[in-house]
């Protein structure tokens, strides 16, 4: 087993905090993984992203071109990716924020409205965690619980008041049906 | 086996060299190796170590010259601009025969370039990285967990030979989180009666200098250095070798470029191609030895490198250009993808 997984969006939406989440995740399952971020001026007000690989087998290269699973956060990440992604991937998108349609038949699709289900819950800057709570509903290299673990390892001390709500972001995307 | 935590490549790097036992970091900020600096000036403070942020790059390799005279473990890190500049100071290092470790993360060139992964310093690392006769040891690492190892080893090597080893690194192994196991090496401790530390007035003056006007005086140093040079190449070249017992074509990459020919290899070992891949982890010494040996075994080579082709000369002159070398290779920041390499590697196999 092999996961190659693209999270894009904005500076600032948590694309990075969302990768490395997933990426403890699966190292705390014993998994093999690799977290790659953009870097450089694009992270301001631009396009950010991280490339993340899961596997059972050591990782070569952890740049994510093609990704199995890509989770857009915003509409210039979906237009970026939306044709690199593999047939038979899946993609997650926000769709609070990217109203239009996605047209591809060949891969399975999931808009979630991760901005608003923040907002409504007073859960504002965790869509990241929405998507990926999401994502981890759909998906069976990685647990809810297993991410709840993860939490530990990457909300840092200083923030440990908010694992709660981290704890809480990954459940109600994890709940919500597409 | 220990815990394994997830670090970036920098940061990995940075905890390596505090647990090395250095204490004496000098440095300036640049894109894409920023995460060092930043880690030793969180942690250095803590532990009774220096963190300077020089006034400029120059400035930093003149303050590890100073420390390193006095037998500390010393460093410095930078981005590829940035190490240029301290060119002059990795020549005096050499003619002082002082052990430190440097470590590039290599950005796009020539000039202030840009900020994505590169290898081309290559040719500055193994080649000039200064003026006059002499080299360094260069360790690329192809993971964090080297990243942080050949911390270690560099640290270790520069002190077994009394001089510079240099960590060759790229944006991505800077950038990039992997498990790390903070079991990273072992400090192995080397005579250092050379260092001007002070004394008691009881042994002569140690004095740490580069200037000989003598001209047959500089010549016997240099003569000394190049036989020690001799046995480095002897004794330290490292490389790893991928799929290569029934090779015929062979791959030579270090880096991130080897991390993507193994993926490359990967898929054509399933279209039925035999491929296999010699990795330098020492690009001086380079490992000739293993290539000119495989040399007699492959029809070709391929040099997959994020440059304009600086690994490939190596490659032919370790192999004497017995058998063709192709280059696969993206500059300025671009990296060769899956499918660049595969396409290289067909291309190969069609050469009778």
């Amino acid at each position: 087993m092999t996961k190659q997984i693209l999270i894009a969006g904005f500076g600032g939406q948590g694309v990075l905090f969302a990768g490395k989440l997933l990426a403890y995740e699966g190292l705390l399952d014993g998994k093999e993984v690799s977290w790659l971020p953009s870097y450089g001026p694009e992270m301001r007000g631009g396009t950010a992203n991280c490339s993340v690989t899961v596997s059972d087998a050591p990782i070569g290269s952890p740049i994510v071109a093609n990704p199995d699973i890509l989770i857009a956060m915003n509409k210039p990440s979906l237009d970026k990716y939306l044709n690199e992604t593999r047939t038979g991937g899946q993609i997650f998108y926000d769709s609070s924020l990217i109203e239009e349609k996605v047209e591809r038949n060949d891969v399975e699709i999931y808009p979630i409205p991760a901005t608003r289900i923040a907002d409504d819950e007073g859960l504002k800057t965790l869509a990241n965690i929405i998507m990926l709570g999401n994502m981890i509903a759909k998906n069976d290299f990685v647990t809810l619980d297993g991410a709840k673990k993860a939490l530990t390892k990457v909300v840092s001390e200083r923030h440990k008041d908010l694992l709660d709500f981290n704890a809480q972001a990954l459940t109600l995307g994890f709940e919500y049906k597409n | 086996m220990a815990e394994k935590v997830l670090m970036k490549g920098n940061e990995a790097l940075a905890e390596a060299a505090i647990m090395a036992g250095c204490r004496h970091y000098f440095g300036y900020p640049i894109t894409p190796q920023t995460e060092v600096a930043a880690y030793m000036a969180k942690r250095m403070p803590k532990i009774g170590g220096v963190f300077l942020q020089a006034e400029s790059e120059i400035a930093a390799i003149n303050m590890v010259i100073g420390a390193a005279s006095t037998g500390k473990r010393a460093m410095t890190s930078s981005s590829s601009p940035g190490i240029a500049l301290k060119s002059e100071g990795l020549s005096y290092l050499a003619g002082c025969d002082l052990p430190a470790l440097i470590v590039n993360v290599q950005r796009g060139g020539p000039g202030l370039g840009g900020i994505q992964p590169s290898q081309s310093d290559y040719f500055h690392a193994t080649r000039g990285a200064g003026h006059g006769d002499f080299h360094m040891i260069v360790l690329a690492p192809s993971s964090v967990q080297e990243m942080a190892s050949f911390v270690f080893k560099g640290f270790n090597l520069a002190e077994k030979y009394r001089m510079t080893t240099m960590i060759l690194a790229d944006g991505t192994m800077g950038q990039m989180m992997e498990p790390v196991s903070l079991e990273m090496g072992e400090i192995e401790s080397y005579d250092k009666s050379w260092c001007a530390c002070g004394g008691s007035g009881e042994r002569p003056r140690n004095i740490v200098n580069s200037l000989f006007l003598k001209a047959e005086e500089l010549e016997y140093f240099n003569i000394k250095r190049y036989e020690k040079y001799a046995e480095i190449e002897k004794n330290e070249a490292m490389y790893e070798e991928y799929m290569m017992e029934d090779a015929e074509i062979c791959i030579a990459a270090f880096g991130i470029a080897a991390r993507v020919s193994k993926n490359a290899i990967d898929e054509a070992r399933k279209m039925g191609i035999k491929v296999g891949m010699i990795r330098p982890i020492t690009l001086w010494p380079f490992p000739k030895a293993v290539f000119n040996a495989a040399a007699d075994k492959v029809k070709a080579f391929v040099s997959v490198e994020l440059s304009m082709g600086q690994l490939i000369e190596d490659v032919e002159l370790a192999t004497r250009c017995k058998k063709p070398v192709l280059l696969c290779n993206r500059s300025g920041g671009m990296i060769p993808t899956l499918e660049d390499v595969l396409n290289k590697i067909k291309e190969a196999g069609g050469i009778n």
